[in-house]
């Protein structure tokens, strides 16, 4: 089943690496990318009918709804804004969580144990990794600011189609902006769940801490957006300092640490 | 004097600081999840001090074993509640006023703002025009002053206050809250009072007398596993509970996402292991110890380990003890249990006889034997029914139950941090998706307009919006 999504994003990708020369090519790449992305998807749903559950309660399950949520929050952008210029990129990151996915992480099915069963889980985890899809465009984003304000007015031959600075900065907020009380949500519906479980709305497990550090991060970006006036590249570096305490979250605490969220062998 | 305290209060609330002090908190909350903490595993804490005792110490010093609770990180999440409500509050009270007072005068020279347009049409239609969008509006002689998105505003103070709201509700419960945990076995009843708990925490005006006075007894339990991946699946815990001593116990299941509750405390099944119930006998062959005796899991397959204690004899006798529900005895390594189910149970001991310390004034883990001032007698490895017997006696292996963790946790201010945390959400999202803005027209000559707005935080749409209005006056 992945080894489909993974064939269509390299269709979508090989295609995209030659859309600088055209706007067919472009064109092509991001029917593409929706194929691929549809693809995961039913892949997904494949996989939660056959576990008998909803598919995210293993970093297997994660990073694929995670690359999925990824390539969605692009595609949707896409409609309000012509993002395709990062379309070689979103494709390329997701086909490298794909691939770890399913050479180094992949567990076969299995039922949840007891603390997982709630439709909290459902609910929390959808909407975490919804954000971790936005949280990364967001991120990608403001990344691309940096290192296009180096270049300043003569850019190079690559980035030509990039839109201009403002917009990248301003595209990053909006993304953040949208996200942020989706991951407040997230943290909460997660605090319910703890509650149920575990006798604790919350207990500074790590994971849980480092949910909170992600969500006071957000909030100072949006308060030296909106309230101090920081823009262009003092915002974009909070906004990767933030969006990387996520990323360590996810990677770090998940395989590496220790807490009531590690569960079953990743 | 109070010019400096003004200083500082001004500092304290300005946005800067606030700032600061949010990212601050961001960062003083990274060592509590690289440095294992007293709350969550005060064992890795036990063996961090064991391991380096030097930087333990200065660990300890700086209360990096009890970050969340530590006075420098109390400082600075207090520090930024002043500065929220420092800030907010006033900002209430302000925006009370805008929003009952007229929108501010339109600036004299209109073609300095932005999306600036000259048009045509009269000033009574732009009114109309502007008041069926529901903008409010400041009429005056040549100009109209027009401003919507108040919302924006309400939401964004609504999300602070709610803010604090949560924080209401968080020190409420540590101030009249508990949390205690009781390791019971199946069969045993429990009467809800402190001596009853393994550990046991008031709030700060709470006192034992306020425990509610209901009883459980755990009547059974089963305990579901995958036999591929020996993971559970499901525990349910079958209890007999009544509120007080004098009502009629009543039959409830407790399952892991979900509590039994009275009033505001809920009782939770936590954890669960086996207790080997156990006869030991001296030489005349007199019964001087028998019941089931809680061990510990060291693993998922619920190997256990544990402390059988005699002190009423002389010598005194104990037995370090493991106990394995499905044993596994490699060879040349270590014996463990191979199913968390009971399907072939073993009982081992190293049986010793001397001082069990008891006395010393330090308390012990029941889990624990110090064996400094012991001798070891002997080892044996039991399976149900068999006896080993010694020179100063013998030890039976009777049997085993399940015992069930309950935690018991009253959290009164638990609902006013739910209603907060609600609450901030919606003022959040309003807040972020409201959009304040203000468009101005001002006649000119004859029914030539000018028509320009301002839209708060560059937030999109402004300029549709004011064409549109210029195609309906056309
Ligand atoms: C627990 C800490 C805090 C969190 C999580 C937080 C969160 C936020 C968020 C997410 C926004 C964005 C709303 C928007 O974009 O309109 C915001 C705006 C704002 N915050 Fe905070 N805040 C906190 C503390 C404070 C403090 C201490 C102050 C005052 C000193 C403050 C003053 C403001 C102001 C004035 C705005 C409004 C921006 C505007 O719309 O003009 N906040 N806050």
């Amino acid at each position: 089943m992945f080894i489909f999504a993974l064939a269509f994003f390299t269709n979508a990708f090989a295609i995209a690496w030659k859309s600088t020369k055209g706007e067919k090519a472009t064109r092509i790449a991001t029917a593409l990318t929706i194929l691929g992305t549809a693809v995961i998807f039913v892949a997904i749903v494949a996989r939660g009918m056959s576990a008998g559950r909803v598919p995210w309660s293993n970093m297997y399950e994660f990073s694929i709804t995670g690359a999925f949520a990824f390539a969605l929050a692009y595609l949707f952008t896409l409609r309000k804004y012509d993002l395709r210029w990062l379309g070689i990129f979103v494709t390329f990151s997701v086909l490298i969580v794909l691939g770890t996915a399913i050479t180094l992480l992949y567990r076969p099915t299995a039922p949840l144990v007891p603390a997982l069963k709630s439709t909290w889980l459902v609910i929390h985890v959808s909407a975490a990794i919804i954000c971790g899809g936005v949280f990364l465009l967001a991120n990608v984003i403001a990344a691309t600011y940096l290192i296009l304000e180096k270049y300043g007015d003569n850019r190079p031959a690559w980035a030509a189609k990039i839109p201009s600075l403002d917009v990248l900065d301003l595209l990053s907020y909006r993304l953040i902006a949208f996200v942020f009380p989706l991951w407040t949500f997230a943290v909460i519906a997660g605090a319910i769940w703890a509650e149920s479980a575990w006798g604790r709305y919350w207990g500074w497990d790590p994971k849980e801490t480092w949910a909170f550090i992600t969500w006071v991060g957000y909030a100072a970006y949006l308060h030296a957006r909106v309230t101090v006036g920081w823009k262009g590249r003092k915002a974009a570096w909070l906004c990767l300092i933030a969006g990387s305490t996520f990323l360590f979250n996810y990677v770090w605490v998940n395989v590496w640490g220790t807490g009531k969220h590690t569960y079953s062998g990743l | 004097m109070i010019f400096a305290l003004r200083y500082v209060w001004r500092q304290l609330t300005s946005m800067r600081t606030a700032l600061f002090l949010l990212l601050l908190l961001g960062l003083a909350a990274i060592p509590g999840s690289l440095v294992p903490q007293r709350t969550s595993s005060p064992i890795k804490v036990q063996e961090f001090f064991a391991n380096n005792p030097g930087q333990a110490k200065l660990y300890d010093q700086l209360h990096l074993f009890d970050v969340y609770g530590s006075p420098w990180f109390s400082a600075i999440y207090i520090l930024l509640f002043i500065s929220l409500i420092g800030c907010v509050l006033p900002r209430t009270i302000e925006h009370a006023h805008t929003a009952m007072a007229a929108p501010p005068a339109a600036p004299s020279r209109l073609e300095k703002m932005e999306y600036f347009q000259e048009i045509s049409g009269t000033l009574a239609r732009a009114e109309t025009i502007l008041r069926k969008d529901r903008f409010r509006i400041r009429r005056e002689a040549n100009w109209i002053s027009a401003e919507k998105g108040y919302l924006r505003e309400t939401g964004n103070l609504f999300f602070h206050l709610s803010l604090i709201l949560i924080l209401l509700g968080i020190s409420f419960s540590s101030l009249f809250g508990m949390r205690g945990d009781a390791i019971v076995n199946i069969g045993e009843r429990f009467t809800n009072t402190p001596t009853s708990y393994d550990s046991i925490n008031f709030g700060k005006l709470t006192s034992p007398s306020d425990l509610p006075p209901f009883l459980i007894k755990p009547t059974n339990f089963v305990a579901k596993y995958n036999p591929s991946t020996n993971q559970p699946l499901d525990y349910t815990l079958t209890v007999l509970t009544a509120p007080n001593p004098e009502s009629k116990a009543l039959e409830k299941i407790i399952k892991v996402n979900s509590p039994l509750k009275y009033g505001d405390t809920s009782i939770y099944l936590q954890a669960n292991g086996y207790s080997p119930i156990v006869t030991v006998r001296d030489r005349t062959g007199k019964i001087r110890l028998q019941g089931p005796i809680p061990f510990l899991p060291q693993d998922g397959n619920l190997s256990s380990n544990g402390a059988i204690k005699v002190p009423d004899m002389e010598p005194q006798l104990g037995f370090v003890s493991q106990f394995f529900p499905t044993v596994d005895q490699p060879k040349g390594k270590p014996a463990r249990s191979s199913y968390p189910e009971a399907l072939d149970p073993r009982l081992f001991v190293a049986a010793y006889r001397g001082d069990l310390g008891l006395d010393s004034g330090t308390p012990q883990s029941i889990y624990k034997i110090d064996t400094k001032k012991l001798f070891q007698i002997g080892l044996e490895s039991m399976k149900v029914g068999q006896t080993y017997t010694f020179e100063e006696g013998s030890i039976t292996f009777e049997g085993y139950v399940p015992w069930v963790n309950l935690q018991i946790v009253k959290d009164p201010g638990k609902l006013l941090a739910l209603i907060g945390a609600l609450f901030a959400i919606l003022g959040l999202l309003a807040s972020l998706f409201a959009r304040q803005r203000r468009i101005w027209i001002k006649a000119v000559a004859g029914d030539k307009l000018e028509i320009a707005g301002l839209a708060k935080n560059a937030a999109p749409g402004l300029e549709n919006e004011i064409l549109e209005i210029a195609r309906k006056l056309n």
